[in-house]
């Protein structure tokens, strides 16, 4: 583990809470109150309490199929929950949609890749920018001076958020062109370009290989130290969350089964029965 | 009266319609196409059926089977040549190729058979000598001493219809090909896994769909019996509008919206306007999409995410 | 960073192609050394370029598949032939007369592409396509059966039959299935010329900006697209709209080409035909579409023993391409064939 992502301890906090020392004197900007939605007759994800620091870098892991991505889908209103609540900010986002919500300030990524494939790697970040954008259909048909102002300013901000991630030299490739690594790294840049206070991480690090990962998790915390953010990220390289996450979830049959630091999670028996099973857990 | 003698051609034209939005139906619930072609497949059915009948002068039930082996044919090849290539293709591409197929098998039939129509001779008829002594056609038969007249094209297309709903029914639910298919039409690729061959599946598929499109097009003739290339294009545009209304992929779904929108057109020209009663049942397809988007019988989708 | 779009090549080539074509035909019409046929097909070559364009972006730039193009076609004839005549005397200048027809006729149908976009862009892919042929019939059925007479106590409208009860001198305008008759032929191939133009550049200075790109990445990816914030219903809402506003200008510069127009000439193989264009020439390909759009219109005319397969051929064509472009096998084949452009992602 790179020596700079040792982060200084936490403080001891509620057992239900995760939000870090430095985030204790505000209000979270995430709430999740008894959480769940159901599928037919399958309880998806069920009872979920989930509190996240304005600055905070949150994991939520859990073995596959534990309802890890239907709760970044609660959270950005792909579904809709069957009860409980979602308080952005300290507002509800009931009744709002996908959309809305991106605009409350939750922005994502996904698990498979979902990139504006023929599009261009600029463009793709220039989508992002759409709503800080304000040029009206009118004067970018008609090419009055602000579609110019406008189109200049959101070209520099966009190749700032490329050169974030190392991805400046690419712009005008076709962003279905770039190797896998660097499409994860476009769509975390397009996510933030929709200024989000709370960024939806999934799986961000899968496929790539371990030097690419560590520059991953640099970036990250960057990107919450620059932007003052906070980032939810699902991962399975342990490597990655107990690295980078100040507090982590863990999931299991769509249930939190423990919440804590890095430390905690790791020696959780419930957690290590979940991952490994009861037989690894008399073994170990 | 009148209400009655409608109700009654509703219900056969709806059986007309619910047995080629069987076609689409099951295309649509397996390869996750609309076959735009399939009403033409109807009017190549109908005018194999027409040929071998007055042409060759073969009895109307080898016309019948000529037909489903011409139409099972053309189907099978349609699906190998123009959409299999496009398996993983958008539903864009797929689409727009389904509709060049149609508009190939329009063509060929005009430069086959010209746009002259051709005189469809009903097969469903009695031949007796009346009092007179001259032989008679009778076409039907007459209820409430004359009131209710009903041709007996009318009572085999709705038999007819009936039957193949059951047959396919109990095929889906009982034979190992019919699980194939509706494994197939829940997941693909999970199937393949399980060691079902994907490729003969959607061909029995098509096949399926395309020998009903000929006892359609036979039927249909029967009842309308001007022939032209053109002769399938709306008939199918409107049985996809059936399938839709009764839920996409589903068989029962395909009967109840097949016989709803031949009552509806029925009573459509009779009460409202004859040449509004297109514009009525293509308001019954917006209407459904927007209220009901499933369709009556139909699941809904989730996509995922 | 240049400010300058990445199309900025392409879109100038295209511009460069119709004002040539432009500029060798125009002066020839004027010398009359053009053949009466080409003479007479030059304004409905404009139409079908312009409806063409248009349906180009309904179909390349928003991703939908509209069948019922020529129903926009159609409100755009009816509406700038009926413009064109209720201003026959109000107005003198022929140009002016065809501009105004025109406009009108883009906003007509840009409102009948608003209320049809309301219910038809909730849907997607197939549905939304066989909702548009639906919406299509609809209007050829209604036309059909539209009755509207104009007298000095202004406009009559019937539905069905003529119930107008239009005065002694009145006139009726649109009779059912009749259509219009006496249509002031004021459209001229400089109308046309004007009229791509202007499609040309809406839809280059739409591509090329925040709406455009908004467009382009709902039809790449809705579900991503409404990640970042994407109204989708609102963009592809303004993408169709400017598609029916398109259409309607070309049907009314069609109509006022003709003495008559029926309803019964925007039907369903009308919309295919222009589908055709569109995919001859590449979607979202606008200097295709343009020649596509001509080189169709013209063969046909030209090469009269071939009409008789033209539709056929047609059909082939459409198959061949989407296998072409769609298959992964074919396009690895034709990949090799011809050498791949460098650069190809800037230009794409």
């Amino acid at each position: 583990m790179p020596k700079e992502f040792k982060r200084g301890k936490l403080a001891p906090l509620p057992s239900n809470v995760l939000i870090p020392e430095r985030d204790l004197d505000k209000s979270p900007i995430l709430e999740c109150r008894r959480l769940g939605i159901d599928f037919g007759g399958l309880r998806a994800v069920d009872d979920l309490d989930l509190t996240i620091g304005r600055t905070e870098i949150a994991g939520l892991i859990g073995p596959n199929g534990a309802g890890k991505t239907t709760v970044f889908n609660l959270l950005t209103k792909v579904y809709n929950p069957t009860r409980g609540s979602i308080l952005l900010d300290g507002t509800d986002t009931a009744g709002k949609t996908t959309v809305q919500v991106n605009r409350m300030g939750i922005a994502r990524t996904f698990q498979n890749i979902r990139l504006f494939h023929n599009q261009s790697v600029l463009d793709n970040v220039l989508i992002g920018l759409h709503n800080s954008m304000t040029c009206s259909l009118a004067s970018s048909i008609l090419r009055l001076p602000s579609y110019w102002k406008n189109e200049k300013i959101a070209r520099e901000r966009a190749m700032e958020y490329l050169s974030l991630f190392g991805l400046e030299s690419h712009a005008n490739e076709l962003a279905g062109s770039l190797p896998y690594g660097a499409q994860r790294r476009l769509e975390i840049a397009r996510a933030l370009a929709t200024n989000p206070s709370l960024l939806l991480l999934d799986e961000p690090a899968a496929g790539m290989n371990p030097s690419e990962t560590a520059e991953l998790m640099e970036n990250i915390v960057r990107i919450r130290d620059t932007f003052q953010i906070a980032v939810l990220l699902i991962e399975h390289d342990m490597n990655l969350v107990m690295g980078i996450c100040e507090g982590i979830c863990v999931l299991n049959f769509g249930k939190v089964i423990a919440k804590g630091s890095p430390e905690q999670i790791r020696e959780n028996p419930a957690v290590i029965e979940a991952y490994l099973g009861r037989k690894g857990v008399a073994e170990a | 009266m009148g209400f009655l003698g409608f109700l009654i051609s509703g219900i056969s034209l709806g059986s007309i319609y619910a047995i080629i939005a069987l076609g689409y139906t099951m295309v649509y619930g397996i390869a996750k196409m609309l076959n735009f072609a399939h009403g033409d497949v109807i009017m190549v059915g109908a005018y194999i059926c027409f040929f071998a009948v007055s042409k060759y002068h073969l009895p109307p039930l080898v016309g019948v089977l000529a037909a489903m082996a011409v139409c099972t044919a053309l189907g099978i090849v349609i699906e190998k040549l123009a959409y299999k290539p496009l398996r993983q293709a958008t539903s864009l591409a797929v689409l727009i190729t389904a509709i060049g197929v149609s508009y190939f098998l329009q063509n060929a039939a005009l430069l086959l058979w010209t746009s002259s129509p051709k005189v469809f001779s009903n097969p469903f008829i009695r031949q007796t000598v009346n009092e007179a002594g001259k032989k008679i056609k009778i076409t039907g038969f007459q209820l409430f001493d004359g009131q209710l007249r009903i041709s007996y094209v009318t009572v085999v297309t709705i038999v007819v219809c009936l039957v193949i709903m059951a047959a396919l029914v109990l095929f889906t639910g009982k034979t190992k090909m019919g699980k194939a298919m509706r494994a197939c039409s829940e997941d693909k690729g999970a199937a393949q896994l399980m060691g079902i061959n994907v490729d003969t599946t959607i061909s029995v598929t098509f096949a399926i769909g395309s020998g009903l499109a000929a006892i359609a097009g036979v039927l249909l003739c029967s009842a309308y019996p001007t022939l032209v290339p053109t002769t399938g294009s709306m008939p199918g545009i409107k049985a996809f509008t059936a399938a839709v209304f009764g839920g996409i992929g589903s068989i029962p779904g395909a009967l109840l919206g097949g016989l709803l929108l031949g009552i509806i057109e029925i009573m459509a020209k009779a009460y409202i306007s004859t040449q509004m009663s297109d514009a009525v049942v293509f308001l019954v397809l917006i209407l459904v999409l927007l209220v009901k988007p499933a369709g009556l019988l139909g699941k809904k989708v989730r996509e995922k995410v | 960073m240049m400010n300058r779009n990445k199309n900025f090549g392409r879109n100038l080539l295209t511009f460069a192609v119709v004002i040539a074509a432009y500029a060798i035909l125009q002066p020839m019409v004027l010398a009359g050394s053009v053949s009466a046929t080409l003479k007479g097909m030059l304004v409905p070559i404009c139409a079908y370029v312009a409806m063409a364009l248009s349906l180009n972006l309904t179909v390349g730039v928003l991703g939908e598949l509209s069948l019922g193009h020529a129903g926009f076609m159609s409100v755009g004839a009816f509406a700038g032939a009926t413009t064109a005549i209720a201003l026959q005397q109000a107005v003198a200048s022929a140009p002016l007369r065809l501009a105004i027809a025109l406009a009108v006729a883009a906003v007509f149908a840009a409102l009948v592409g608003f209320l049809i976009g309301i219910p038809v862009l909730r849907l997607n892919g197939d549905y939304l396509a066989i909702v548009t042929l639906a919406f299509g019939e609809i209007i050829k059925s209604i036309f059909n059966n539209l009755y509207l007479g104009l007298d000095d106590r202004g406009f009559h409208v019937s539905l069905l039959e003529d119930r107008t009860g239009l005065a002694e001198e009145g006139r009726m305008i649109i009779a059912g299935p009749m259509g219009i008759g006496n249509i002031p032929k004021i459209a001229s191939f400089t109308g046309g010329f004007i009229l791509i133009l202007l499609c040309l550049a809406v839809i280059f200075n739409l591509v090329n900006s925040r709406q455009g790109r908004a467009v382009m990445a709902i039809r790449d990816n809705r579900i991503a697209a409404e990640s970042v914030g994407i109204p989708v219903t609102k963009y592809k809402m303004m993408a169709f709209v400017i598609s029916a506003a398109m259409a309607g200008a070309a049907g009314a510069l069609f109509s006022l080409n003709y003495s008559t127009v029926v309803a019964n000439k925007f039907d369903f193989n009308t919309s295919i035909l222009i589908l055709v264009f569109v995919v001859f020439g590449g979607l979202g390909n606008m200097l295709g579409s343009v020649i596509a759009a001509a080189a169709l219109t013209i063969l046909p005319e030209a090469l009269r023993s071939f009409s008789n397969y033209r539709m056929l051929i047609y059909a082939i064509v459409l198959i061949l391409v989407m296998l072409a472009t769609n298959n992964p096998t074919l396009k690895m084949l034709i990949g090799r064939t011809i050498p791949k452009r460098k650069g190809a992602a800037e230009s794409a």
